[in-house]
């Protein structure tokens, strides 16, 4: 009994349980339809790149494991959200392909501009987003989810100005490599990769991790032992800001275009679900950045899942809301009093 | 005494931008016809439904919370009169009963989770948003018209007002009117601000925004009063949908996107505190009336993109929020 107890107090526990439930249905699911029972693991190459449904999830899931990245430093510093992040991202594809095609171009098959100025410029413009939810929330004391409620809407209105309202294709094979394939590889994946290294290498070696969870676990104690707590709420929504620039340039490469009114659309959800999932208090303080990945990935399984049993994706949101709804449910203080308490009568009725 | 000048100052300074918008209007688009009274008369029937959604913002905000399930209650709404009419065949009354039960219940839902279970409201309402938006897809993922005799006869319904008509180039006398959906919107502003003046409840929405601590010592329920706040946000948020279905007569899986942004950014334009405790529905419905004066205006010039809209609300939005931080800060350090 305390074994199992054990177990399920590991931090990991939650995440890597739903993943395995998400993969149970899939092969009950494939099972039942009579295909082959694991089909969902196999993994083989087709004209010259990986194929399979593994392969999709991780590739599908890259934008929202980004977002996840950026979202845990946030949740667990400002005990609030950053629900900016879809339309942000939105923006981000705006600016990139306005950049690219020039101002008032829907359709081009030349760059007007290098491709790196479109690149940085949008994720310049997406980390000023994040300098401005991050003003909000760190020097003027605002609640990060209003604070970010601005943005939310005025980040993919601008977009849709810039673009005027329509699609803005980049037919250049150069711009969707971020979004395809590098050899037999999903670049998307390889970004990912590349996003954890950098934040596991920054998170190592420099104080930052243990900064955002001391500001998150007690905002003032943390001031009284001398750190600058509002300097590192802001850094905590810059990050979150480059992180949905960077989602954001997967999604539009993957495109290649702007498609301002459905890139990010909803993306906010998941990636808070994917922090939710990953065993975090949505009310700040210690993080994991694994349980936040195994998270973004479940919710992609989820998704796919969704997909594949016929689900309509503008239905989709019940199910995840129904998730969520159940995770920070179980997550909430007085429930586990209840049951703490239930758990503390009963062991004193076995000792009589 | 402080904390209520400061508010005064935003409440004016709200009336003040609504008139100067206003005005702005006439002299820009007096030739388009924005002088006629009836243009007034159309930013409240079409925003009767933000309205309504609004006051029960205000009621939540009050309390120091927030309801940003209210766009998405709205549009299924919307669907299940939509549904209701052309599958279920119920007859209207029972349908408009039954959105009342829907939101009481999603209500009660939210406001448990929030007040009993402790929970961020940001989240849960969120949650609630996207399981409402998903659920009208459950209902149908298709646009769905409202084609009820009753529905049809109370949306076309033409109140026309005794005074301030205009004669229009053909010689003709023009009345302006106003429809049933208006006259509720101003029963609901009635009520609520009725309630939160003079009735137990809405005093106690103020004093638990106040401060719950001393909310507590007075002997108020802190928990009853949030649940209360929210079951009341989403019952007028249904009134609010009833409202809206008669200006679209129609359900599908975007409509109403946005509202929530709309609704907040109303009340908090309209002089409520983010923080709670401070806020009147009088402000509420000029911050209302500023963001059907601005899509207004936009419409009016034709040629602006329709997110200009929302740029200029999320702007506003952003402006009064620093200016209650500002007020904040100073009311602080006067403290000191």
């Amino acid at each position: 009994m305390s074994k199992l107890k054990a177990l399920t107090h590991r931090k990991l526990f939650l995440p890597i349980v739903s993943m395995i439930l998400v993969m149970l249905i899939n092969v009950i699911y494939d099972t039942a339809t009579g295909s082959a029972p694991f089909s969902f693991f196999y993994i083989t190459v087709k004209n010259g790149v990986l194929y399979g449904r593994l392969i999709d999830v991780l590739n599908r899931g890259s934008e929202i494991a980004i977002l996840a990245i950026g979202m845990t430093i946030v949740v667990s510093a400002s005990a609030g959200t950053d629900i900016s992040v879809g339309s942000v991202m939105a923006l981000y594809s705006a600016v990139c392909c306005v950049t690219l095609a020039g101002f008032g171009v829907t359709n081009t098959s030349t760059y007007a501009r290098p491709l790196i100025v479109g690149i940085l410029l949008g994720i310049l413009v997406c980390v000023l987003c994040g300098a401005i939810n991050g003003f909000f929330v760190a020097y003027l004391n605002i609640q990060p989810m209003v604070a970010t409620l601005i943005l939310w809407s005025a980040g993919r209105a601008i977009g849709l100005l810039l673009c005027n309202s329509q699609y803005v294709y980049i037919r250049v094979p150069s711009f969707r490599v971020i979004g395809g394939y590098i050899g037999f590889l999903p670049t998307p994946i390889l970004v990912v990769a590349i996003c954890i290294t950098v934040m596991t290498l920054f998170l190592k070696f420099t104080a930052l991790g243990t900064y955002v969870q001391s500001v998150g676990i007690n905002k003032k104690a943390a001031r009284i032992a001398g750190f600058n707590s509002a300097r590192i709420i802001f850094l905590a929504y810059v990050i979150c800001g480059l992180c949905a620039g960077l989602a954001g340039m997967v999604a539009t490469s993957r495109i290649y275009s702007a498609d301002t009114n459905n890139i990010g659309l909803n993306m906010e959800l998941d990636a808070i679900l994917s922090v939710a999932l990953g065993g975090n208090s949505l009310a700040g303080g210690k993080f994991s950045l694994a349980g936040s990945l195994i998270g973004a990935y479940t919710i992609q399984a989820i998704t796919t899942t969704m997909y594949a049993l016929g689900v309509d994706p503008a239905q989709a949101p019940v199910f995840k809301a129904v998730v969520v709804l159940i995770i920070v449910v179980i997550q909430a203080q007085p429930v586990k009093d209840f049951f703490a308490a239930r758990a503390a009568r009963k062991a004193v009725k076995e000792a009589a | 005494m402080n904390k209520k000048r400061s508010v005064n100052v935003l409440l004016l300074i709200t009336i003040l931008l609504f008139v100067v918008m206003y005005m702005a209007g006439i002299v820009i688009y007096g030739s388009k016809g924005f002088t006629h009274f009836q243009t007034f008369l159309n930013i409240l029937i079409n925003n009767a439904g933000l309205i309504c959604v609004t006051c029960g913002m205000t009621c939540v905000m009050l309390t120091g919370g927030i309801d940003i399930s209210v766009g998405s209650l709205v549009a299924m709404d919307c669907m299940i009169i939509a549904v209701g009419v052309t599958r279920w065949m119920w007859p209207a009354w029972a349908l408009i009963l039954f959105i009342l039960a829907v939101g009481v219940l999603f209500g009660l839902v939210q406001g448990f989770c929030i007040a009993y279970l402790e929970i961020q409201p940001f989240i849960i309402t969120m949650a609630g948003m996207f399981f409402a938006r998903g659920m009208t897809a459950v209902l149908d993922v298709h646009q769905i018209s409202v084609t009820d005799e009753t529905f049809t006869k109370l949306s076309s319904l033409k109140i026309t007002l005794p005074f301030g008509g205009y004669t229009n180039p053909k010689g003709m006398y023009v009345a302006p009117f106003i429809r049933i959906s208006v006259i509720i919107a101003l029963i609901v502003v009635l009520l609520t601000g009725f309630m939160l003046r003079k009735t137990r409840f809405g005093r106690s929405l103020y004093a638990v925004g106040g401060n719950q601590v001393s909310a507590t010592l007075m002997g108020l329920d802190v928990k009853k009063t949030q649940l209360r706040a929210y079951m009341l946000s989403s019952v007028l948020t249904s009134i609010g949908g009833f409202c809206y279905v008669l200006n679209t007569m129609c359900g599908t899986t975007t409509q109403a996107v946005g509202m929530e942004m709309s609704a907040i950014s109303s009340a908090v334009i309209g002089g409520t505190l983010l923080t709670g405790g401070v806020g009147t529905i009088i402000g509420s419905v000029f911050g209302v009336l500023i963001n059907g004066t601005i899509s207004s205006l936009v419409k009016f010039n034709g040629h602006l993109l329709a997110s200009w809209a929302n740029i200029v609300t999320a702007f506003l939005l952003m402006l009064f929020i620093v200016l209650q931080a500002v007020f904040a800060k100073i009311r602080e350090m006067q403290k000191k």
